[in-house]
Order: C-alpha cells, then structure tokens, then sequence
C-alpha cells in the first residue's frame, strides 16, 4: 500500500469522515485555546453528560429528517415528559422504575400522536409538530404551575444524569492508581468486540468469494480504531469512569445504528426517505414507517426529558427549551439530508458531540454567549455547505 | 448545404472513471432540422449539456462554434443569451402559475417596478400562435394536457428570441396527434428561420421530419447522413445506432398452448374520489399462465389506473367486482398484499415512483423482497451482493458494480434495474406499465428477450404499452382500452395497427 491508496481512499471517503476530521479539529483547537482543560477527563466526562440529552434527540430526528419529515414538538415535550417524571415521583409516590416506564410509554403514545396528522391526513409533520410544540409547552407550564421549580429527591432518578458506574476493585487499590478499572476492562472489551466483528465481517465477504479490502490496509484500519477506542478510554478513565449517561448513549447509538443499518426495517426506513412512492409500490407501507419512527422519536425525548430532569435533579417550567432546533442543528451537522432518504445514525451522535464540544468549549474560554450564537451559527452552514458539496463531487 | 448555425468540434468530456464523450464532432446548418439519435448513454444528453453551459467552459475539452463565434459559456444563462434554448423532457414549466406567467417567467417585461401585465399577456398571445396553440393565457399550466404544456415550453423558449431550438426526447410522453402536431409545428418554425435540434428514440418520426441525421453511439460521433441524399432509413439508422443489423426487432418465442387461468378480474369498476370521476367501468379480462397480454390504449384512457387497482389500490379508488388469483376470489389491500399474491407491478415511471434514485443498484433490487435475503429481521449484505449481481447479470445491466447509484445508470439499464427488482419478488404475473419507454433500441432488444424467457419458465406477463409495434410484436392477446372500458380483445394473429386505433379511439 503506497501514500497515494491511503490519500485516494481518504478523498473517496472524505464525505464519510469529515464529521469526525471536524469534530477532532474543534476539540484541538478547544484543547490549544484553554491550555489543556478542554481534553481533561473531567471536562470530557462533563461534555459527554451535557450531550446526552442531546445525543439522543438527534438520533430520533435523524431518522425524522430521513424519512422527509420534521418533529420540533420534541423539546417541550421532553421537557413536559421530564415534569412528569418528577410530578410521578414527588406528588404520586410511584417506585422510580415505574415513573420512568410511565414517562417512556408516554413518550411513545406522544410521538403517535404526532404521526396521526401526518401520516392518515397528510397534514405536513412541521405543522402537526407545531402544534404539539404549543400544546406541549402549555402543558409543561400547566404541570409546574403550581409549584414552579419541582426538586427530585429520588436517588436512583438522579443518578441517571449525575452518577458513575461503580468501579470493580474499591478505591485506594495501588494498581492503576487513579484511573476507573471498570472503564478500562469495558473499554478493552469494546476494542477487542471490534476486532472480532471486522474480522467475521471480512471473513465472512471471502466466503462470498467477495473482494477485500487489502490486509496491510485492514489491519491499519483495525489499530487505528483501536487506538481511538483506547485513547477515549483512557480519558474517560482518568476521571470518574463512564457515567450512566454515556452508557445510555452509546445504548441508544448502537441500537438504533444497528436497525437502521442492518434491519428490514432500517431499510424500508431509507427507502421511504428516499422516495415514498417507489417505497409504497414496494409493498412498504409508508404510514407504519411514519408511526414507528415517529413513535421512536417519542421514545427517544421521553428518555432525553429523563436525563434532563435527572441532571438538574429538578423539573423547571423552561426544560426542553429550543431542545428541538439543537437536535436538528446536530443531525445536520451530523450529515443528514433534507431531501431525505440520507444519513447515519453515528453522524448525529459526531453532529451532537461537535455541537455540544463548541457550546462546552466557549464556556471554558469565557466566550460571549452572543458570540457563542454567531459561531454555532456558522458551524452548522459550514457543516452543510460541506456536506452538499461533497455529495456533488461523488457523482 | 447552408452555412453551419453551430459547430461543436472535438468535444471530449470525461466523468470519474468514464469517458462520457470522446472527440465527438456535431455541426448543424442555419434552417435545419437535425436530429440527434444513439441509445441510451451514447452521449446525446452529456452532447446538450455542453451545448447549454450545465458543463461549463473548462468542463470540457473541444470547441463549440456559435453563429461563427467561439462560445465559452459558463451556464444556461449565456447560452441562452446566446440564443440556445433547451426543452428537457421534464418539463421546466409552474404548474400553478398560468400560461403567460409561465411563458415570460425569467425575462418579465417590467413597468417600472413591477411587471407589465398587459404587454406580458399580449406577447404571450403572439407567442402562442406562433406555436399555434389556441389556449386561453390565464389558464394554469397544471390544468393543459402535457402536450399542450410542452407547446407552453415551446412558446417560452421563443419568445426569448431563439435561434437554436434543442428538443430532447419530446414525443416520448405525447400521443400520437400530439406528436405530429409538435412536429408539424417543427416545419413550420423552420420556415421562420428557427434550427431545431432534436434528440429522439422514435426512428419513425426521425425519418419524417429530420434534414439531417447524426449518429451517437459509445461517446463518439459514428455518422451524419442526410436526407436529401436518401441516406436516412430505419434499418441504417438501427445499424449505426447499436453497431450491428437488428433484423428482427422482437425476438421469436415459442408460442405453447396458455396454460390456467391465473388471473381474473370481472365487473371491475374503480371511482376515483379524489378527483371525483370514474376510472374504469366494469373491465373483464383473464390472463393465462404463460402468455403475454398487451394492454393498448391511448395514454390517460386507464391502463395504468386498471394495473394500479389490481395491484394493491394504492391510490385508494372505491373498487367495485371480482377479483381473482388462480381462480380464488381475493382482496388485496395493499401492494404488500398484492406481492404476497403473486403479483408484481413495474411501473411506467421508472424515475418517479419506480426506484430509489439515491439508492445503488442492490438496495433496488433487493427492496420489494428483503425477506428473501435477511433472518429474523436482519438484512444478510453479502447475500444482498450475492443476489443482485446474479440479477445483474442474467439482464446484462451494464454497471461497474451493483454498488454503483442508480441515478447514475442510462434509461435501459434503470429499466432493467426495475425489471430485475420485481422479479427477484419471484411473481406469478408481472405488469410492466411503458417497459420501454424512452430507451433505445438495443435495451429494448434485450427486454423483449427477457420477457419471453420468463413466459417460457411460467409466468404471465401484461404488458401496457404506448408503442402499438411493439404491442403487436409481443403480445399473445391484446386487449384495448378506453376510456377506463375494454373496448375490444384481439388475438395477435388478427390485431393490426389499424384496428387498434380505430377501437381505441372510438
């Protein structure tokens, strides 16, 4: 393999990476600009749980966007969803499990509900999604009204947003002093999965006798992630280890990567984004895709309201605020395209992650919050200037 | 001949990994018709969008000569300019606005500020009868018939003054009186000192109106014959177009006993709510195993209508009758339930609501049965690969990879995509709605051989047809319809051209 396969095959995907070449742009610049602070364990560990909320909405609206249709009702509906959580556990007395289970159940039956208008009327899903965006967010005010602000005392609750999965050897333990172990074994865990499935994957193609990529060229691929995966292991173990958040996110992230990726229904899904007729004379049904993505929409801010709430510890009348235009700016970010029928679900995650590194990297540095807008601003048309241009050159 | 209006010399364009065209040579003279044949992916469209500029100077290698001067445009705005109009088959037109916003959409007259409305309205009239359609101005385009809109087009493009009038594939969706209308008013704009360009598949109509003919195949100019001369014929033509003689245009099967009846439909009647009307007044028709059925009719007289509200009723109609599959009464609610059924609809709009454009040719192919390839949910890719190249090859689709986007393939080899997608669904009866519609003759060679091997394997094949040849060359039975009736059924020994019309228009 010579420079010239590795830069052919870097224009080819360029598309492919350029989210993640961005994102690890923004972050350096961040780490030059404060020193060092920005890449510290405990700052990362703090900007992975502030984009968790966020993570997982884009992941929803990413699958939206896909297939042409919008949802801005999402963030005072997680918002709402988050007052319900804590109205469940504070006024209602419900056992924690099942407040949350209420609280996504009702996610579910919420984004339904959306997909009702849309899909039996054709009523246009940014006006349907409007609606609920007043409705939701007159609900919100409705619940909190009473009490304003309502605290969370449960402890469980609260762990979800603020809390670190516990470590396997008690603190004080001389080996890898300071570092999260269990961290450390589920990060190793991770790189040594990934090698085994790259493995199969490719083992598998030869047994179709299908072309493989060449071994010097695998075999970098495979250390590179590996490095990768192990660098972002380390960091995150240099603080607390993996906090619930992260584990949920990257839950979220895998689960739905894997459907949309891999499944009969993550194809029909594409399929109707990229055009609906085809899709119907297919013997797709296109409503049952609206519902069920739209319902997992649902499902995805009623979990984003749970880490929310469970963040502040608290329920407040403004939760969920412009949640729904920051979600979108990240499956943007992340690659997906208006047109439809186009995106990835590890693109919204690098589009939230870029998204919430420039909020998280201007605070450090003390950035106005006007400027904060303008630069945010100006991240998301650069990123889809970008992506339009990009897709134009692989023709 | 007359002193050349355009010259394009030794145009070479390339795109990744292809050569789109290769030292191609077209010069037409001042007054001309000059038509622009070759099949699909020969290079006529690449050829245009030089000409126009959607390949700007420097794209390209090679000079284009305009009225005697070199032309470097940077996009359709300095063609135009130029003088140099284009009409896509997509036609560019606003449904919802009327006939003259339409006509002088782009270069308003202006009256200070605004738009001078009633100069607009009387240069759309002159324009009108210069293409000689007697419409009112104030009628929305979406309400005229496409082949009035494409007269509509027509009109814009010379009210902008054109000296050079390029029609690409603009019969393809006309019948038969639209389409000499359009080329009568060819001759006539000729007689006005307008050239014309036009680039078609229907050789017939080539024959009667072009001066001269220039051959595409492979990216490369093969010949120019004149007509003058009593060099344009069918079968040279044919012969240049595909690189060897096609004698016989539909390939020979074996025409065995029909088997059982497989489909049946009686006192089928379908309202169309939306619209408020009546699409198909008790229609009977049976298909037997193994045969091939020719639906006939003029276009809008509910062929399609008739194949949709078997398959599935995706546009909701209010049905009424029988339907039967192999001799049971069914109700298919749904395309899935007609797939289920055995029973697979190819669409005539291939580009509408036929393929995925943005998907590659697999995930095409695969679509309508992922079943066939996953377990348990779960797509298994390298069957997927498996599968489609297999599909690929068999209909020889001519593509780097099944990988490849299907927006990037010619016309016959999207066909052919959509062809391989519906029988990797495996289906007792295949509709293929305008199967050839707007490819060439060497792709329809191929699908006419496709289709007899799959009757001779079984299947029952109903294909609707604009193209009365080729409904007489392939069918065992034909059936006309019109106005949403069948109006006759003709075995194919006794149907002729003449019949047909005559039924389907009365």
């Amino acid at each position: 393999m010579t420079v010239k396969d590795l830069q052919k095959a870097m224009r080819q995907n360029i598309r492919d990476y350029g989210m993640y070449i961005a994102l690890i742009i923004i972050m350096a610049i961040f780490t030059i600009a404060t020193k060092g602070i920005f890449i510290s364990s405990r700052n990362i560990a703090n900007l992975l749980n502030q984009t968790g909320y966020i993570a997982v909405l884009a992941v929803g609206m990413t699958l939206v966007i896909i297939i042409r249709h919008i949802d801005l009702s999402v963030g005072f509906l997680s918002g709402f969803l988050g007052a319900i959580a804590a109205v469940a556990l504070v006024n209602w007395h419900f056992n924690v499990w099942l407040a949350l289970l209420l609280v996504l159940v009702l996610g579910i039956l919420a984004g339904l509900l959306t997909a009702l208008p849309v899909a039996k009327l054709g009523i246009p899903s940014f006006v349907a999604s409007l609606a609920g965006w007043l409705i939701y967010r007159g609900a919100l005010l409705m619940v909190t009204s009473s009490t304003g602000t309502i605290i969370i005392p449960d402890k469980i609750f609260n762990a979800i947003g603020n809390a670190y999965i516990p470590d396997i050897m008690p603190a004080g333990t001389t080996f890898l002093h300071g570092l999260h172990k269990l961290t450390l074994l589920i990060g190793l865990l991770a790189i040594v999965w990934f090698i085994f499935r790259e493995i199969g994957a490719r083992k598998s193609k030869q047994a179709y006798n299908f072309e493989v990529p060449p071994a010097d060229m695998f075999v970098l691929k495979l250390v590179f992630m590996a490095i990768v995966l192990g660098l972002i292991t380390w960091v995150l173990a240099g603080y607390n280890g993996m906090s619930w958040t992260v584990v949920i996110m990257i839950a979220v992230v895998l689960i739905f990567d894997y459907i949309a990726k891999q499944t009969v229904l993550g194809r029909h899904i594409y399929a109707v984004g990229g055009n609906p007729e085809a899709a119907e004379l297919s013997g797709i049904s296109v409503k049952k895709i609206t519902f069920m993505v739209f319902g997992a929409m649902g499902l995805l801010t009623a979990l984003s309201g749970i880490l929310f709430a469970s963040r502040l510890q608290s329920a407040t009348p403004t939760g969920g605020t412009l949640f729904e235009l920051d979600c979108i700016a990240a499956a943007y970010i992340g690659g997906v395209s208006a047109a439809g029928g186009v995106g990835k679900i590890t693109g919204s995650l690098v589009g939230a992650l870029v998204y919430m590194s420039l909020m998280n990297g201007m605070n450090l540095m003390g950035t106005d919050i006007s400027l904060q807008y303008v630069i945010r601003g100006a991240v998301l048309a650069a990123a889809v200037i970008f992506d339009v241009t990009t897709r134009k050159v692989r023709r | 001949m007359n002193t050349p209006i355009l010259e394009m010399k030794n145009i070479t364009k390339t795109f990744p990994g292809v050569k789109a065209l290769s030292d191609v040579s077209f010069e037409v003279a001042a007054g001309e018709i000059h038509c622009l044949v070759g099949e699909n992916g020969a290079g006529k469209s690449t050829l245009m969008k030089v000409l126009s500029g959607v390949y700007p100077h420097g794209d390209y290698s090679g000079d284009i000569l305009f009225e005697g001067k070199v032309q470097k445009f940077r996009g359709i705005a300095d063609s135009e300019k130029a003088g140099i109009a284009i009409i896509y088959q997509e036609l560019a037109l606003i449904p919802e606005m009327t006939v003259y916003e339409n006509i002088l959409l782009g270069h308003e007259l202006r009256k200070g500020l605004g738009v001078d409305w009633n100069e607009t309205v009387q240069k759309a009239n002159e324009m009108l009868k210069r293409v000689r359609l007697n419409v009112n101005p104030e009628t929305k385009v979406k309400d005229l018939g496409v082949g009035r809109q494409q007269l509509v087009e027509i009109a814009k493009a010379l009210s902008k003054d054109v000296k050079l009038l390029i029609l690409d594939e603009p019969t393809a969706a006309l019948n038969e009186d639209d389409c000499d209308n359009l080329l009568e008013l060819l001759r006539h704009l000729k007689k006005d000192g307008v050239t014309s360009v036009l680039i078609s598949h229907k050789l017939k109509e080539v024959i009667k109106i072009a001066d001269t003919v220039t051959v595409l195949r492979d990216g490369q100019t093969i010949c120019t014959l004149d007509a003058a001369k009593g060099e344009v014929g069918e079968q040279i033509l044919i012969k240049h177009m595909v690189g060897r003689e096609i004698n016989n245009i539909y390939p020979d099967r074996r025409h065995g006993d029909a088997g059982e009846v497989v489909l049946e439909v009686r006192g089928w009647n379908a309202y169309n709510a939306k619209l408020g009307r009546t699409v198909l007044k008790d229609v009977n028709f049976k298909l037997r195993k193994g045969e091939i059925v020719g639906f006939a009719g003029l276009m809008g007289s509910g062929r399609t209508e008739l194949a949709k509200s078997i398959f599935g009723n995706p546009d909701g109609y209010e049905l009424k009758g029988e339907l039967l599959v192999k001799g049971k009464p069914v109700r298919l609610r749904s395309p899935k339930d007609a797939i289920k059924a055995g029973i697979a609809y190819a669409t005539e709009d291939r580009k509408g609501n036929g393929l995925i454009l943005i998907q590659d040719v697999k995930q095409n192919i695969t679509l309508a049965n992922l079943a066939q390839i996953s377990q348990r949910g779960v797509v298994n890719k390298n069957a997927e690969v498996k599968a489609a190249t297999e599909y690929k090859d068999a209909l020889n689709i001519k593509t780097p990879s099944v990988e490849q986007i299907v927006v990037n393939l010619s016309g016959g080899n999207q066909q052919k995509v959509s062809v391989a997608k519906w029988l990797f669904v495996q289906p007792d009866v295949l509709f293929l709605d305008e199967p050839t519609r707007g490819i060439d003759v060497g792709a329809k060679y191929e699908i006419y051989g496709i289709m007899n091997k799959l009757v001779e394997r079984g299947m029952s094949i109903v294909m609707i047809s604009s193209e009365l040849p080729e409904v007489l060359g392939m069918s065992d039975r034909i059936y006309i319809v019109s106005s949403g009736r069948i109006a006759g059924e003709l075995p194919a020994a006794e149907a002729t051209q003449e019949k047909i019309m005559q039924l389907a228009t009365n």
